[in-house]
């Protein structure tokens, strides 16, 4: 028995996988066709409203993807990945806000606003550059790779595991909240980053913009899905299992399990970068709001209730719990919090491999169930 | 270091020269171990000498000096708390002691590598308790202990050729888990579980197998089949035995060890140390 | 002009002064009957009635009179006068023209008679009309609040008085001084006129004066002596003296470093005993049993509603309302506490990451919680008398009671709770199942009980955490966020399952972190401690005191 190659292992062997990607590669298609070329009174319009929130949960959804590869597969349970999301982000945002330009309220075109607000006189060395596109989709990436390579470099290598490396994690965006909330470090302080005008020159407000925003977050998320499944299907992805069941053992057989740990740790950074600059354009704003502990353990639930250590529970999670955020916030403001609390200890005690766990359970069940029954009618 | 260190360490006996010792790749600091280089000319592989480590106060080695010689089958028994799994922490690289020298072969200083780095070297270790990937299959299993590049790039693009998929089916076969080869581990026995691991150290090609107690757990005829298995391992490999069951160990050791707090109190065959007065004491006396 | 008769100059300057001052003090003061000739004649003994009348004159400067005439008037009714006067509280009912004290209540304002404290009833606003005081007068008004109060047998007031009068040491306040440095007996107060004396002395034409009040100084404490000595380094032409007052600057300096630095210790213990109050918990839950409980801060939050509801319930009894609410808070938060464990943790036992999220969920409900029942804004909780207020050591460092008081609860509670470990049936069986819990099943120790316990009792200790927390901030639903990431830091730092860690890492961590606010701002600060303990890990990965021996990574 050899090993297919990528492709034909995904066709053959990972049936959620299709739906999901079929499922994305549809909507892709027809929320921005359904969008732009169906009149607005029709009934099968999608305002786009609609299009932007859908774009939004997507760009939620690579998140989950993104932490499902460092929690679900390697077991390092982070709490601070809503901070990479957040500084990729900033990275989109300061790119968004230098193309302002003059059109803000001191019509300064060097300078955002707030810095002008601050008596700022000159752009800060960090803001360098980000006037270009192609510079700042470079620091999307780098800015959470390079902190998360210093991070995991360090707590890795002291094998810091388990829940003090939760816990060092949660303090890591804590910090980075605390810090982004000063007005000093030149990030917008409290109020963030917004009131973007355009993107590459087309108008972020435009209903063709944000279709074309929709549309490229399904990409990403369907590259992002298949990249991670070459990475769990590969022999790397079986080193990073055997890590999360039995790191001693990863380590006695030749691994140098840090640099594992490391190396998903910094891509999954990345991912979630990549998410964060892809969710900035289409809600129009980052703040310091972003980096909430709140967030990243949120973040974690999205993973838990879709179901770990598959690619497509994680997007699941994601998408279900942020749509219920969004109606019960409106509907029932009190109720929410109850609900995520709920769902915490609901997902934890009695449904640890989440939903997809349930139905594979539950699928199981009925296959067993049909065995029987035609066992039956043989005898 | 001062200059006077500088030469002293040049002219430690025990040593050749440290550019042979310990190659290092330039740039990245990687060393390069490649398993023949390892020097057994003058018997002992494994050289253990005045080693000493200590948990709050207590003395879990105690001036420990041990050697194994190469191709060796060594069983090594003592009371609890005797310091054996303590000894295979230091060997493997775990724990570090607080004095004295470890070497595998004349050449490599054990206690200045690291877990994989000694692992790549050539030292197996099977734990206590048996530790195998339960998620995985059996020929995963085997597949992440082969000997391989295990570097993170060269892992990601990892392919299995025909010559490795012989070699797992191999020890597969010699562990008797051929028709389990694509259930995963989860659900082997504790026995099989046992095997698996060892045969996970033989994926490994390693010089030394470090084996604790492998036969806790099972039965009779289990037993057996490990004893041999673990006789027909000696001579190609090194393997250090560390077990309780002293049926087992008068079944397949030449040579027994018995520590005792920490540092050895007898060496010799079964029956000398069995008849060592000492070793009747620590034994049967408390 | 030779020394000596300079000196005798200002003697006799000074007699003249003094004699001055203790006429005007007895009677109406020279000046202002002097310049109140024209509209009033000169009354000797003016009442109250008749001066405090003379207030709602039209303009600033009769109203400027009518405040010096007063200040003349020995009566104890002036001092109230004017403090409610520099508040913008004296107002005059427009039909009565009556001068009253007022309070805003919803109904309108309560006016209370300046004259026998009787109440005159509720009034609008539009019938009613302010005595207003511009700054000259509020300058005025300090500095006679500031002489009356020299007057006050209460120590505070006093003090608080001649602090005042030292800001500004003229030839009025200075003969005020001289008088008290003959009288006062208390010793801090002493020093206080002791050193505004010598500021005057400062002025001196005689250099042997001034060498010798430079040298006073030097002991000198208040801040306005650094003023008066900068001033001296940078005006006067005589070396000697500018040497004089380099030398004497340089002690108060250092004498001030001493104090900030001792303050900076202080503050530091204040926030580490918080810390340490918080963490404790943690220890036993963290460290004990190995359970992360991310609710742990809603558990101190129930703690301080506990204390806010007792003194809803005896809100004339404010000290005794603490006393009750220890313990209250304890058994409350603890019954939380052995309820998360029954109901939740007790199923995730060996899965610390799936115990982590179930205690997070929990603490959002809880949060919910309180916030559904007392509401989303922050609750006043009332600080004791015996707990407000703080101890002046000097003029630059006072230690508030609260912070003294909760370092020494912290205390109490660790000590107690070492006591229980130690000592207790308890505490042996909650050690024997944090060692070894098959072990000590076998032994017949009902290991679910302890858990029980053991969690409840890390909660309890959370929950009088709690009360000590309503003392020093806000009472709201987010109480407990603010200090969960901080007090995991120190039981992280101090290492697990140890108390004594746990004491050393609050405290190394609330002084280090209040030697750093000064100088990188409060905000860096916390910055810079999390950044520090995520180096530190590198070097102590199991922390300061870890548990060491074989297994313990298992």
């Amino acid at each position: 028995m050899t090993r297919q190659p990528f492709i034909v292992d995904f066709l053959q062997n990972d049936k959620g996988g299709k739906v999901f990607i079929s499922i994305l590669l549809v909507l892709m298609l027809v929320v921005p066709a359904l969008n732009l070329l169906v009149p607005a009174d029709s009934f099968f319009h999608i305002p786009t409203y609609t299009v932007t929130l859908l774009g939004k949960y997507l760009s939620y959804a690579m998140l989950a993807i993104a932490l499902d590869l460092v929690w679900g597969y390697c077991g390092i349970l982070s709490l601070g990945h809503a901070a990479f999301f957040a500084l990729g982000g900033y990275a989109m945002g300061m790119y968004l806000m230098r193309q302002i330009g003059d059109r803000g309220v001191y019509g300064n075109a060097e300078l955002p606003d707030f810095m002008v607000f601050l008596n700022w006189t000159e752009l800060p060395w960090y803001w360098q550059g980000f006037d270009m596109f192609w510079f700042a989709m470079i620091m999307v990436v780098l800015v959470p790779g390079l902190l998360a390579l210093v991070f995991g470099w360090l707590a890795f290598r002291a094998r810091v595991t388990g829940v003090y490396l939760s816990i060092i994690t949660q303090a890591l965006t804590y910090a980075l909240l605390l810090a982004f909330f000063m007005n000093e470090l030149g990030f917008g302080g409290n109020n963030g980053l917004t009131d973007f005008k355009d993107i590459l020159g087309y108008d972020l407000q435009a209903d063709t913009t944000r279709a074309s925003l929709f549309f490229l977050s399904a990409l990403f998320l369907i590259i992002t899905y298949f990249l991670c499944r070459f990475i769990i299907t590969s022999k790397l992805g079986r080193v990073v299992v055997a890590i999360r069941d039995a790191e001693d053992r990863t380590r006695f057989i030749g691994y140098k399990v840090e640099s594992f740990k490391l190396w998903i740790f910094v891509l999954s950074a990345m991912i979630a970068g990549v998410a964060g600059a892809l969710f900035v354009p289409q809600v129009g704003i980052i703040n310091p709001g972003e980096f909430s502990p709140l967030n990243s353990i949120e973040l974690v639930v999205w993973v838990a209730i879709g179901g770990r250590a598959t690619l497509y529970g994680a997007a699941l999670g994601a998408v279900i719990v942020n749509y219920s955020k969004s109606y019960l916030t409106a509907a029932f403001p009190e109720i929410w919090l109850f609900a995520l609390g709920g769902l915490f200890l609901l997902v934890t005690i009695f449904m640890p491999k989440g939903i997809i766990g349930l139905w594979n359970q539950m699928r199981l069940k009925l296959q067993e169930k049909k065995q029987l029954t035609t066992e039956n009618k043989i005898e | 270091m001062s200059g006077l260190d500088n030469i002293r360490e040049m002219m430690r006996r025990d040593k050749v020269f440290d550019f042979v010792e310990q190659k290092r790749l330039p740039f990245t600091g990687r060393r390069v171990v490649i398993p023949g280089e390892i020097d057994a000319t003058h018997g002992p592989i494994l050289y253990l000498e005045n080693i000493s480590v200590s948990f709050d106060g207590f003395k879990a080695l105690n001036d420990l000096t041990l050697y194994i010689n190469d191709g060796e089958l060594r069983c090594i028994i003592g009371p609890n708390g005797a310091g054996k799994t303590t000894m295979m922490d230091v060997i493997t690289g775990k724990t570090r002691p607080d004095s004295g020298s470890a070497y595998f072969g004349q050449t490599m200083d054990l206690t200045r590598m690291s877990e994989y780095e000694i692992a790549h070297a050539g030292i197996g270790r099977k734990f206590q308790k048996p530790t195998i990937f339960p998620q995985h299959t059996i020929f995963e299993n085997l597949e992440l202990a082969m000997a391989a590049d295990k570097h993170v790039w060269p892992t990601l693009f990892a392919k299995i050729n025909a010559e490795q998929y012989e070699r797992i089916n191999e020890v597969a076969n010699t562990i008797g888990l051929t028709d389990l080869l694509y259930e995963t581990a989860a659900q082997l026995s504790h026995g099989q579980k046992q095997w698996l691991e060892i045969g996970m150290l033989l994926m490994q090609n390693p010089r030394v197998l470090l084996v604790d107690e492998p036969v806790a757990g099972m039965t009779h005829q289990e037993m057996d089949k490990t004893a041999e298995l673990l006789k027909s391992l000696a001579g190609k490999h090194s393997v250090v035995v560390v077990e309780h069951d002293m049926d087992f160990v008068r079944s397949i050791a030449s040579t027994v060890t018995v520590l005792h707090e920490g540092s050895v109190l007898a060496e010799g065959t079964m029956d000398e140390v069995q008849n060592n007065p000492k070793v009747i004491e620590v034994y049967l006396g408390e | 002009m030779t020394f000596s008769s300079r000196k005798n100059t200002l003697r006799l300057l000074s007699f003249i002064l003094i004699l001055l001052v203790s006429v005007s003090y007895s009677s109406v003061g020279l000046t202002a009957s002097v310049e109140l000739k024209t509209e009033a004649p000169v009354v000797a003994d003016i009442s109250f009635e008749v001066a405090t009348a003379n207030l709602m004159a039209g303009n600033y400067s009769d109203r400027e009179k009518a405040i010096k005439i007063l200040l003349s008037v020995d009566d104890e009714r002036v001092l109230p006068v004017f403090q409610r006067m520099l508040k913008s509280k004296l107002y005059y009912i427009k039909k009565t023209k009556q001068l009253v004290f007022i309070e805003k209540t919803d109904g309108g304002y309560k006016t209370t008679s300046i004259l026998n404290n009787k109440e005159l009833g509720l009034f609008e606003k539009n019938k009613l009309k302010k005595v207003k005081v511009n700054n000259k007068l509020r300058r005025l008004l300090r500095s006679y609040i500031a002489r009356l109060g020299i007057k006050s047998t209460d120590v505070a007031v006093r003090k608080a008085a001649v602090k005042q009068l030292l800001k500004n040491i003229n030839e009025e306040t200075i003969a005020i001084l001289q008088v008290l440095d003959k009288q006062e007996t208390n010793s801090a107060i002493k020093e206080l006129v002791a050193a505004g004396v010598s500021i005057w002395n400062l002025n001196s034409n005689d250099k042997t004066v001034q060498l010798a009040a430079i040298k006073a100084l030097s002991k000198s404490l208040v801040p306005e002596v650094k003023v008066k000595l900068q001033e001296i380094i940078e005006n006067t032409e005589d070396a000697s003296i500018k040497k004089a007052a380099i030398n004497s600057l340089k002690k108060i300096d250092s004498k001030i470093s001493t104090f900030e630095f001792l303050e900076n210790l202080v503050f530091g213990l204040s926030l580490g005993s918080v810390l340490l109050l918080i963490a404790v918990g943690l220890a036993i839950t963290f460290g004990v049993m190995g359970v992360i409980n991310m609710a742990h801060g809603e558990l101190m939050m129930l703690g301080a509603y506990t204390t806010y509801v007792v003194q809803q319930m005896l809100p004339e009894h404010i000290t005794t309302s603490i006393f009750i609410s220890v313990p209250l808070a304890f058994l409350v938060a603890g019954a939380f506490g052995v309820a998360i464990e029954r109901f939740v943790i007790r199923y995730l036992y060996g899965r610390p990451l799936e115990t982590l999220l179930a205690t997070f969920g929990i603490s959002l409900i809880l949060q919910q919680l309180v916030r559904s029942i007392f509401g989303p804004t922050n609750q006043a909780v009332q600080t004791p008398a015996f707990m407000s207020g703080s101890l002046e050591i000097n003029s630059i460092f006072a230690i508030t009671y609260n912070r003294l008081y909760i370092f020494i609860f912290a205390i109490v509670v660790l000590l107690l709770l070492m006591l229980i470990l130690k000592k207790t049936k308890l505490g042996l069986q909650v050690r024997a199942v944090s060692q070894n819990r098959t072990m000590a099943k076998a032994m017949g120790v009902k290991s679910e009980w302890v858990d029980a316990m053991t969690f409840g009792l890390g909660s309890g200790i959370a929950g009088v955490a709690g009360v000590a927390l309503s003392q020093l901030t806000n009472v709201g639903p987010n109480l407990g966020q603010g200090y969960i990431i901080d007090s995991f830091m120190v039981v992280v730092f101090g290492g697990v399952g140890n108390l004594l860690g746990t004491f050393v890492g609050a405290m190394s961590l609330g002084v280090f972190n209040k030697f750093l606010e000064p100088w990188s701002g409060a905000v860096l600060a916390k910055i810079l401690v999390l950044i520090f303990i995520i180096l530190f890990i590198q070097k102590r990965p199991r922390g300061l005191f870890p548990k060491k021996g074989r297994g313990v990574e298992d």
